[in-house]
């Protein structure tokens, strides 16, 4: 058997809204490109969030998720940029020419090779707290984003009275979704003493309908034969311990879980990809190229974004990056930073080779007020920013331009009290 | 109060009645708006699905093009519910006309 072969300049895998941006982003710069989504449909995860918020930093609307992908999707279609549907890449290797594909699709087997690959597969949804609950393992505990595909993709109403298990945005959304359907939620445990999520989450899913946020609370036990009877719930101390005689058991035919998200790193690792364990992503430089040239990552596999329109931004950057890859010899830097102030920071490198401004994304580790964050490296003039409130739920960023400078060293990022 | 119109979530502190409404905490103006409105009418746009005959597609996605008042979430909830989609509908279509002083639209393409 003969397999048909076709050669690209950039190769994105994932047809979310990160994936979309790369290649829109690599076809303006006269690249030629393919998309590879594993899904029938373009859009990703988008097309289940059917609630409203997406766009405010990019279109300055407040759009729901399918509206925000039908942009990009409508751009995407209008450009004629090749791309494959219910495709998968059974096999993907680095060559002396550039990288090798595999792909399996509807269409059957097909080989691609390409310069460069972005990889845009998004993330998962964290289940591994599972593990720590004890009792049965009946049907009826999932994810709020499997409930999220029940509800809002097939039409069905996975419970009639559940019980969500963290206070991520996901969870929140999907308490509102489910109240509205009709289902009773009786209430959100979040083990930590602040909400996972944002304020207005809180606010307009969780308040708007009466449905109780408990702090420092978690999910010791679940009941059950067949199906989730009840669970039993605890409060903690605040080294997360169960208290002894605050067990409560509660009747309910559903577990959610929302504790976060994961990058999907699976493509990542076979291509030998070094993945940082503070993000859980690739280790990329300011161009979002990764520790393996000529592969990119952007988007939610890069680290978990808390606004779609970042994903946007981080997609464009890779995917004009990818098409404009030359294989020069780089030289990087470290971004540095004391992991007791900040859970991570993107990028982990800067290429002096490649140089120019860059955006800097992170998060701190614990909620705090009143401080300075400062940028210093050498070559570069210190920047610094007052911050009067900083939260790990909301990614901050900083515009880090060297002008003229040429930064010839680790870069530092630090925090302080500010004055 | 947070203020709901942005991811920011601004916490807003309220005081004083009627003509006399002093907010703080508000990083812009719509922030200050939504505050009393919020005292005043508070209102909601709403998102939801409307099931389809199409097997490809069994639900779409909708949303009230404008707000409408918080207390008739659950009311717009019901008439939401019993809709049924015949024809292939793209984006910003009108699914159903005139709920609680608004439409309910189609944010997906079939
Ligand atoms: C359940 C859930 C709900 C969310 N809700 C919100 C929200 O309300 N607001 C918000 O801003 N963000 C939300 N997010 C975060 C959301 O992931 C991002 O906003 C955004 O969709 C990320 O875009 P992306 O393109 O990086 O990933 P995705 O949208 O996840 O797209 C990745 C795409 O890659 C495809 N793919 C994966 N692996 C492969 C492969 N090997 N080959 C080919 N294709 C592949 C997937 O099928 C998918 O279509 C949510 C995430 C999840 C998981």
């Amino acid at each position: 058997m003969t397999i048909r072969e076709s050669s690209f300049d950039v190769v994105v895998l994932g047809g979310g809204p990160a994936g979309l941006a790369a290649a829109i982003a690599a076809d303006k710069k006269g690249a030629s490109v393919l998309l590879v989504e594993r899904e029938k449909k373009l859009g990703g995860i988008l097309k289940q969030c059917i609630h409203d918020g997406f766009g405010l930093v990019y279109f300055k609307e407040r759009l729901t998720g399918p509206e925000y992908a039908q942009r990009f999707i409508d751009e995407f279609f209008s450009r004629n940029i090749a791309y494959r549907t219910q495709a998968f890449a059974v096999e993907t290797a680095r060559g002396a020419q550039g990288f090798s594909l595999l792909l399996q699709s509807a269409q059957g087997m097909e080989r691609i090779l390409s310069k460069t690959v972005v990889l845009a597969c998004g993330c998962r949804e964290k289940t591994s707290r599972q593990v720590f609950i004890h009792g049965d393992r009946p049907a009826g505990i999932f994810t709020a984003g499997t409930a999220q595909y029940y509800v809002n993709i097939m039409g069905c109403l996975p419970t009639k009275r559940c019980v969500i298990l963290g206070s991520g945005d996901i969870g929140m959304i999907m308490a509102r979704r489910l109240t509205l359907e009709g289902a009773q939620v009786e209430g959100v445990y979040e083990i930590k003493n602040s909400p996972a999520g944002l304020a207005r989450n809180v606010s307009q899913c969780l308040e708007d309908f009466n449905i109780p946020l408990h702090l420092s609370s978690t999910v010791t036990k679940v009941t059950g034969v067949k199906r989730v009877e009840s669970v039993e719930i605890c409060a903690v101390d605040e080294n997360f311990a169960p208290v002894e005689g605050t067990q409560r058991t509660v009747p309910c035919d559903a577990l959610i879980l929302s504790v976060g998200l994961l990058p999907e790193n699976e493509v990542a690792e076979a291509l030998g990809v070094e993945i940082d364990p503070a993000t859980k992503g690739a280790v990329v430089d300011q161009t979002l190229m990764t520790s393996v040239p000529g592969v990119f990552s952007c988007g939610n596999a890069l680290h978990v974004n808390d606004l779609v329109d970042y994903v946007t931004i981080s997609g464009e950057l890779a995917g004009a990056c990818a098409a404009a890859y030359t294989g020069h010899a780089r030289s990087q830097v470290c971004v540095r930073y004391d992991s007791s102030d900040f859970l991570y920071a993107v990028p982990q490198r800067y290429d002096t080779a490649a140089g120019g401004p860059f955006d800097l994304y992170f998060r701190v580790r614990e909620e705090c007020r009143n401080k300075r964050v400062a940028v210093e490296a050498p070559g570069l003039v210190k920047k610094t920013r007052k911050y009067l409130r900083l939260t790990p739920s909301e990614m901050e960023v900083l515009r880090i331009d060297p002008g003229e400078g040429i930064i010839d060293g680790d870069i530092r990022l630090s925090m302080l009290d500010a004055t | 109060m947070t203020c709901i119109v942005c991811p920011n979530g601004c916490r807003l502190t309220v005081t004083g009645t009627g003509e006399n409404i002093q907010v703080e905490g508000a990083l812009c103006k719509k922030g200050i708006d939504f505050a009393v409105n919020e005292l005043t009418r508070p209102m909601r746009s709403l998102t939801s699905t409307v099931r389809t005959v199409f097997p490809d597609m069994p639900r779409l996605p909708v949303k009230t093009r404008g707000e409408i008042p918080k207390g008739n979430m659950l009311d717009a909830m019901k008439i939401i519910r019993r809709a049924l989609v015949t024809e292939r509908l793209k984006t910003g279509d009108v699914v159903i006309k005139d709920v609680f002083g608004t439409d309910i639209v189609a944010t997906a393409t079939m």
